[in-house]
């Protein structure tokens, strides 16, 4: 039974109800975490908060719920380029925008 | 569900035995199972990438819309519920969860299991869905909804809105207050296009279900219900980041 189990993760690769259910509830208690920021005056600091909450989940989901931490190097490079692209586009995009009006407010 | 026989071995790939016996569902175009599993997963993650510049797009203009005009922006968000956002973020959180362990079920050959966890993931989606229509409704209700019925009421004049009077939000002035417009024409975009993959999703989930009764993926060809669960639980993402963006970021500033 357990060999079989075994073998099964070998092969496929899957990934166990704990791992499930312990990453299940580390979202839920960043969603609480969010919630309770929210309400807390930070400053500068609210929206920063609130987005690397936001990616610490993601990274969460995308590593275990969508089981790239165990996928083949291919899915991991694939998963980074999309990461990486999206990143330099949407920089760019903002760095362009925010310095159109430079040192004319 | 405890019937062990179900998780035995069948045919299952091993690369040595080659054109020799193979199991039904793999292609001829492929060499084995394993190839056949990466390329279908590695085109699933490309489809997804593409979904990621879409939505990416629709993020970066909130951004920038939101550095403009920042004080409509922050009044605005103000006339969302946080509490029913939050609500639709568990439900979208446990579906997510319900997803994975539908995944597990299926890998592990447990029918009934399979078609429990799609089931749950269906009817919290569906919740997803009915809170949202909630929400929708109170914005055509306020005149909220971009278009020639909008109103500038509630931010011109806070007093008499329950929400912005809440919130201790001070009057805008007009030029400013109808820039609240770009902020709801950005969440109707952003959170209409995850609905409408929340609606994919379920029509897809409701043709799995009747598929994973008769059997269909708990044979060891497990590929259908691996890539759906990546497409699940990319949307749980998007919204992951629409909530603190849209409902939580300008609460106390």
């Amino acid at each position: 039974m357990t060999d079989q189990k075994e073998m099964e993760a070998a092969s496929h690769h899957v990934v166990s109800p704990v791992i499930y259910i312990v990453i299940f509830l580390a979202l839920l208690v960043g969603t609480a975490l969010t919630v309770w920021a929210s309400y807390v005056d930070l400053g500068i600091f609210n929206p920063i908060l609130a987005i690397a909450i936001a990616c610490g989940k993601a990274t969460l989901v995308v590593l275990f719920f969508m089981h790239v931490k165990y996928s083949s190097k291919l899915t991991k490079l694939t998963v980074f380029a999309g990461l990486f692209t999206f990143l330099t586009l949407v920089g760019m995009t903002l760095a362009d925008y925010m310095s159109r009006a430079w040192g004319r407010w | 569900m405890s019937d062990s026989t179900a998780i035995a071995h069948g045919e299952h790939a091993t690369p040595d035995h080659g054109h020799e016996a193979h199991p039904a569902y793999l292609r001829h175009h492929f060499e084995n199972v394993e190839q056949q599993a990466d390329a279908a997963g590695f085109a699933m993650w490309l489809f997804l990438l593409t979904e990621v510049m879409f939505f990416g797009g629709l993020f970066t203009a909130y951004l920038i819309y939101r550095n403009w005009y920042y004080p409509a922006f922050v009044a605005a968000s103000h006339q969302l519920s946080i509490p029913l956002g939050g609500f639709n973020t568990l439900l979208l959180i446990t579906s997510s969860f319900t997803m994975a362990m539908g995944v597990w079920c299926a890998e592990t050959r447990r029918k009934s299991g399979l078609v429990l966890c799609l089931v749950l993931t269906f009817i919290l989606g569906l919740g997803f869905l009915g809170v949202k229509t909630v929400e929708y409704g109170e914005k055509i209700e306020k005149h909220h909804v971009p278009g020639f019925h909008y109103s500038v009421q509630s931010f011109v004049n806070p007093d008499s809105d329950a929400e912005s009077k809440a919130a201790g939000d001070k009057p805008l002035a007009l030029d400013m207050a109808r820039h609240t417009e770009v902020y709801f024409s950005l969440y109707f975009a952003m959170t209409g296009m995850h609905a409408l993959h929340m609606i994919i999703g379920i029509a897809i989930l409701g043709f799995m279900i009747v598929r994973a009764q008769a059997g269909a993926y708990t044979t060891g060809h497990v590929t259908f219900v691996e890539n759906f669960g990546l497409y699940w639980h990319f949307v749980d993402i998007v919204w992951i980041f629409l909530f603190p963006l849209l409902y939580l970021i300008s609460r106390h500033s």
